[in-house]
């Protein structure tokens, strides 16, 4: 094992893992934040978009999403979201951090929304009662209460999004299971040992992750 | 009890504080409100009475525009209700509303559920909106809870913040949504008292409610209606001995015999 890790840069590689996690998770936390708050708005047409984007990328697999994003926008099209010049890893890490936000923004809005239903309409009202507009009502009353809703999907759409960040490997970004399609490659005799180090990976990465949300929705329940 | 201190008739603006001329309102085929024609003056107190599904509530409910209306319109202080929007989230400002099921805020205290409007919506500074929302939990006799949650509170608790919170933003009407009708029996008198207080404080007031005793006490004028329409208008005394209408005596039988 110890060979392993001294021929190959698996912690490198999960730490290239936990970059994206964290910056799609970010990226998927604004975009489907964004969505959901359009998609319970009062305007319609900003209502039908929203619906439109969630159900579109939430019914699209994700590797279709990866793949349009590297290969349609970047290597067919020339888009770039730096130089050019950069160097291709660069870009591939780039594109998939987006592909991976957005396709994850989609289920963040959906648990933004079931969280949303969890708050009676009643607090809606009484807030608009005392003249709050739309935009203070979310964010003082209805927001707040939703996110403790939602802390249990948003939890299960993270750990989700931790493992399906392996998907990036199809364009090349040098995370987790690259290395470890490299390693079993090379060293085909030790294949057991490479998965168990893998799935030893992951679970360190997401089990905390699963006990930090069960804590946080614990802690934020709303009595009524 | 009927004398009271905001019943001197120069104290009256020439114009009503709600107006509502031809008001009609559907849910669906449902004719919740017909031809609704009521206007309320200044330091008045009017009870609205009738049997479920006579669309007292709704009525209640339209006057600050939680409920849409078809056609007509309805003025509160000489201005016609705005669309959705910024205007309309002014004048529901000054519209005070407490619901039947209280609706305070969950996730904020006692304190912030008084001063989230003063804040917000009024600008004061923090330091005054405290001020002012302990002054308004001390009058309805919370103030030693001001830090607890709502689901701390007992219901006649809570449905007293819920009235603090509205008298914080300085209304020009309050809205009572049947305010006791979620309450155990017991929490009743404690939710009324304070409504009997405003009242005579001279509070504009429109009150939903199945409390008879509160409309004897308090009200200025009994508004009776069934089947969406305003069928009987007129002081307590005369509508609760002499009402006029079949279905006002037929209403009246039934809930006075007990």
């Amino acid at each position: 094992m110890a060979e392993l890790f001294a021929s190959y840069d698996i912690l490198g590689a999960f730490w290239v893992t936990i970059l994206i996690t964290f910056w799609s998770a970010v990226g998927a936390m604004v975009l489907g934040t964004i969505a959901a708050i359009m998609r319970v708005s009062p305007v319609r047409p900003l209502q039908i978009a929203a619906s439109a984007y969630i159900e579109g990328v939430r019914n699209s697999p994700l590797t279709l999403v990866v793949f349009f994003f590297f290969f349609a926008l970047y290597q067919l099209m020339g888009m770039t979201l730096v130089a050019p010049s950069a160097r291709s890893s660069t870009h591939a890490f780039l594109w998939g951090v987006v592909a991976m936000a957005v396709y994850h923004s989609a289920f963040v809005a959906e648990a933004l929304q079931s969280g949303i239903n969890t708050v009676p309409t009643g607090q809606a009202e009484a807030a608009r009662a005392i003249g709050l507009d739309f935009t203070q009502s979310l964010r003082e009353v209805i927001l707040p209460q939703a996110l403790r809703g939602a802390v249990s999907p948003l939890g299960s759409t993270m750990i989700a999004l931790t493992k399906n960040t392996t998907v990036l490997a199809t364009i090349g970004v040098a995370e987790a299971s690259d290395v470890m399609r490299t390693m079993i490659e090379f060293r085909p005799d030790l294949l057991y040992v490479i998965f168990l180090i893998m799935a030893f990976g992951f679970v360190v990465l997401t089990l905390p992750m699963g006990m930090a949300f069960t804590a946080l929705s614990k802690r934020l329940v709303v009595r009524r | 009890m009927t004398a009271m201190a905001s019943r001197n008739p120069s104290a009256a603006t020439d114009h009503p504080v709600v107006a509502m001329a031809k008001v009609n309102k559907h849910f669906g085929a449902l004719h919740v409100l017909k031809d609704i024609n009521l206007s309320i003056s200044k330091g008045e107190v009017v009870v609205v009475i009738g049997p479920s599904g006579s669309g007292k509530s709704t009525l209640c409910r339209t006057i600050n525009r939680l409920e849409a209306i078809d056609s007509g319109e309805i003025r509160v202080d000489a201005q016609l209700l705005p669309e959705e929007g910024k205007e309309l989230a002014n004048l529901r400002a000054d519209v005070g509303m407490v619901f039947q099921s209280f609706n305070l805020f969950a996730h904020k205290t006692i304190l912030q559920n008084v001063t989230l409007g003063p804040i917000k919506v009024r600008k004061l500074p923090k330091s005054e909106a405290d001020y002012l929302g302990r002054d308004l939990l001390r009058r309805v006799g919370i103030e030693d809870q001001s830090d607890k949650f709502p689901a701390q509170l007992s219901g006649g608790q809570q449905q007293r913040v819920a009235i603090a919170r509205a008298l914080a933003m300085k209304p020009k009407v309050m809205l009572f949504d049947e305010p006791t009708s979620a309450l155990d029996p017991e929490m009743v008198n404690e939710v009324l008292d304070v409504m009997v207080d405003l009242a005579k404080q001279g509070m504009t007031m429109v009150v939903v409610t199945h409390e008879m005793g509160f409309a004897r006490k308090a009200a200025d004028r009994v508004v009776f209606m069934s089947d969406g329409q305003i069928v009987e208008e007129n002081t307590p005394d005369e509508f609760f001995t002499n009402p006029q209408s079949q279905r006002a005596k037929d209403f009246l039988s039934k809930i006075l015999q007990h």
